[in-house]
């Protein structure tokens, strides 16, 4: 153990060489808000959930580097606003239905959203055009609840070694695409076993025929609060 | 196999085979078979997935990200209009529409017949000569209606672009104002001469002492950015020279490669003795496609001169070479860790830092990046030295500025003037009258109204990338902030939430002020989304989003209270105009085919 300390909301935080704020904060059993990062995957940095208070300006706590005695403001009512209205964005750039998506009590976006208390949407949705593709026999594609974090993408090339997804366009056209001549996943190599097929925090990449399995009101989220199951440890699903 | 499709799948091995295969050459050969082909087909993307053995997602990844590349067919010819409010001011929006009807087509979709396409793109460069062009991405300047009806007419007649009149792709230097950097006659090699008498550390001790700060905005210190270099651990070391001009209002990096290109080479030459890198790029913006022939013949030229290559100037074991990378069409590969990704062959997304550049920066060597006035200067203080060229501009600025000058005034064009000049002082050279404002550094800079115009040109004062854009009395600067909020939307990447959706919502809340449908609610939104660009974006480009608005609202708040027409809040949605779709689709355009106001 490392005697490097930095203070998170006035408590201690502990941290090992190379460790950025929320890795730190997450060993230490404390919870930041984040959507992109996942504990077994290179940190991105682009969702900006996670964002906190460092020394004044505002950070990405999974990307930012802990740094001895540096002052961290994480859970600030104008931290948290800030997340909030992320959160919103995130919520008006695609097409997210809770109440009739399979995913509901098990999604982070929307776990995140009761966590910052987010009552609506705020902004104007863009109701964007995009297709569903069901070409898999064993998962489905929504690309309507893509939220663009790349944790797919990061699992497919760096632990299942295979560059299934990746993002394309530019600006408000980025989207997830998939790495096979068609274009639908049917026709790549992704198959159910992947690290991939695990990491989505939304109901974009969905295991098919597994559809309520587990009755609403008694998932993840539904038990417990993502404040209570995403502090550290292994992703539960 | 069509023979059509055989003979482009031979071009294609032909480019490939030209960069090796090399993956970092990816946006190269991308860049080239767009040229060759027109577009690039999913036969395209096969033979290069193949050869360079990257996924094809990876190739569609790029591709994607740039403006310039194209996965769908965009017609034979592809003309874009520069949508930069200079061109709007010069009339370019009625030339597109004009443009339009004489084709037949709309904008941004493709002619029915696969020939022609029309639309839109960022800033070309060409502020002071607008409005600007691009067809099959070489520039066209200073358009007119009879222009524009003369290329309808070659369009038409499919005549090639190589054969269009020569006089179409005239491009003016329009240098008004020269001061130690225009003036000075570069002598190839004689910077490089004096900088081997004085011995690589002794030069880099020139440039720290000259205390040059980065022309292309940002004003770190050149020297120290060396210096760093030189001193950091690494195999390879690097030199760049961003020429990716693409902040809107800026044009002086075109004119100094168009007529100071050796000068911009030598700083570069000079740079790699005193970092001690062996290989150099130039990385210039997509739009500049034209100049780079011209850039390549210099290159040539040096090169016979034993100005570049090996034993450089007769110096045993200095060897140096450059190469010239094209963008595509993509602003915020202006920033460096992006530009940096680009010349990789990627998406031209920015980089989390620290690391910087200088000690990970290309393939993860150390890396200097400049801009192109930048390594102009070092040239310069590599001749005259670093006391001499400290004697000009201010304590924290020294040396000269070249100013890209465009917008309402009677001589539009590039003018070099020390630091510390007032914005007075250039309006007044520049013969502008009746100035109601002007957008200093474009549309990620500051907007002045004409109580400031005695504040000064330097970084202690206004940093500035050089654009100067002028706006008289007649101009409505809610227009000119809108025109800026829709290049950044354009242009955000699209890696973090708040620029990707801040900069689209903002956009949106704009167009709804501009459509009559304005409240103070919506004003009050947009301070707010003001705040989260500025405080939670990636990069810098999300962070100056704000700017245009920013600074118009505190100075030209009476150009949006007169859009905030509604006092309580109304929805941006627009029952009538959801039926323009109907209209257009049914012919009609009578009073019945629309619904009033309030039903």
């Amino acid at each position: 153990m490392s005697d490097s300390c930095f203070s998170l909301d006035g408590a201690s935080i502990a941290f090992a060489a190379g460790q950025t704020i929320l890795q730190a904060a997450m060993d230490a059993g404390h919870y930041i808000p984040h959507l992109c990062f996942h504990p077994e995957l290179k940190p991105h940095g682009s969702c900006k959930v996670c964002s906190v208070r460092v020394d004044g300006n505002m950070m990405a706590s999974c990307t930012t580097p802990a740094r001895q005695g540096m002052k961290v403001e994480s859970a600030t009512t104008e931290v948290d606003d800030q997340r909030r209205a992320v959160v919103q964005m995130l919520f008006v750039e695609g097409n997210h239905f809770c109440p009739s998506c399979e995913q509901s009590g098990r999604c982070k976006l929307q776990a995140t959203a009761y966590e910052l208390q987010m009552t609506s949407p705020h902004f104007d949705h863009f109701f964007p055009d995009r297709a569903v593709d069901a070409s898999h026999p064993d998962f489905l594609l929504d690309f309507n609840r893509c939220i663009l974090c790349s944790l797919c993408v990061r699992a497919s090339r760096d632990v299942d070694q295979k560059a299934v997804f990746g993002l394309a366009g530019r600006g408000i056209g980025t989207r997830l695409i998939v790495n096979s001549e068609s274009g639908r996943l049917g026709d790549s190599d992704f198959a159910a076993t992947d690290k991939a097929a695990q990491v989505c925090p939304v109901g974009a990449i969905l295991r098919k025929r597994q559809g309520f399995n587990v009755p609403i009101g008694q998932r993840t989220y539904d038990v417990a609060p993502i404040r209570e199951s995403d502090r550290g440890g292994p992703e539960k699903r | 196999m069509s023979t059509a499709t055989g003979m482009q799948a031979a071009r294609v091995n032909e480019i490939v085979a030209r960069y090796q295969a090399k993956p970092a050459s990816l946006l190269q050969i991308l860049r080239e078979v767009q040229e060759c082909c027109d577009w690039i087909s999913p036969e395209s993307v096969g033979i290069v997935s193949r050869a360079l053995q990257l996924p094809r997602l990876k190739i569609e990844a790029v591709a994607t990200f740039y403006s310039f590349l194209y996965l769908q067919p965009r017609g034979r010819y592809r003309v874009l209009f520069s949508d930069n409010i200079t061109d709007h001011m010069a009339g370019s929006r009625e030339l597109l529409e004009q443009m339009c009807k004489r084709l037949w087509i709309e904008k941004g979709k493709v002619s029915e017949d696969g020939l022609v396409s029309v639309d839109t793109t960022s800033c070309t460069g060409m502020c002071d000569q607008g409005p600007g062009m691009l067809v099959n991405n070489i520039a066209l300047a200073g358009l007119s209606a009879e222009r524009v009806d003369a290329i309808c007419d070659l369009i038409t007649d499919q005549v090639p672009i190589a054969a269009w009149p020569s006089a179409f792709f005239a491009v003016e230097d329009n240098i008004r104002r020269r001061d130690i950097l225009l003036k000075a006659e570069a002598v190839p090699g004689a910077a490089l001469q004096a900088a081997f008498a004085r011995g690589a550390e002794a030069t880099l001790r020139e440039i720290l002492q000259s205390k040059l700060r980065g022309r292309g905005g940002a004003g770190f210190s050149a020297g120290t950015k060396w210096e760093s270099c030189r001193n950091a651990q690494g195999d390879t070391r690097y030199v760049v020279c961003n020429a990716d001009e693409g902040e809107p209002g800026t044009f002086k990096d075109r004119v100094l490669l168009h007529s100071h290109a050796d000068a911009v080479i030598e700083g570069m030459t000079v740079c790699a003795y005193v970092i001690g890198a062996r290989r150099g790029f130039l990385y210039l913006r997509g739009e500049y496609r034209y100049l780079l022939d011209a850039l390549l013949a210099v290159l040539a030229r040096r090169r016979g001169q034993r100005l570049l290559g090996e034993d450089i100037a007769g110096r045993e074991g200095f060897d140096f070479d450059i190469e010239i990378h094209l963008g595509a069409g993509a602003y915020v590969c202006g920033e460096e860790s992006a530009l940096i990704e680009s010349l990789e062959g990627k998406r031209g997304t920015p980089r989390n830092r620290p690391p910087y550049p200088v000690t990970h920066g290309y393939l993860d060597q150390p890396t200097v990046v400049n801009n192109v006035e930048t390594f102009a200067a070092c040239r310069l203080i590599a001749e005259r030295g670093g006391e001499w060229y400290a004697r000009h501009g201010t304590p924290e600025s020294s040396g000269t500025k070249l100013l890209s000058v465009s917008g309402d005034c009677g001589r539009p064009g590039i003018y070099e003037f020390p630091f510390g000049v007032t914005v007075r002082e250039v309006l007044n050279e520049c013969g502008a009258r009746n100035t109601q404002a002007v957008q200093i550094s474009g549309p990620s800079g500051i907007c002045l109204a004409p109580d400031e115009f005695s504040r000064r040109i330097a970084f202690e004062d206004i940093p500035t990338a050089g654009a100067f854009m002028i706006f008289d009395r007649r101009r409505d600067m809610f227009e000119v902030a809108r025109n800026f909020v829709d290049f950044f939307k354009h242009e955000s990447c699209g890696f973090c939430t708040p620029c990707r959706v801040g900069t689209s919502l903002l956009s949106n809340l704009m167009a709804k002020l501009h459509g009559g449908r304005g409240s103070p609610y919506d004003f009050a939104e947009i301070e707010k989304l003001n705040i989260y660009l500025q405080t939670l974006s990636h990069c810098g480009l999300g962070h100056s989003a704000c700017n245009p608005v920013l600074h118009t609202i505190a100075k030209f708040r009476p150009a949006y209270a007169s859009r905030l027409v509604h006092h309580e809040f109304v929805p941006a949605f627009d029952l009538d105009r959801a039926l323009s779709t109907a209209r257009q689709m049914t012919g009609r355009d009578d009073s019945g085919a629309h619904l009033k106001e309030d039903t």
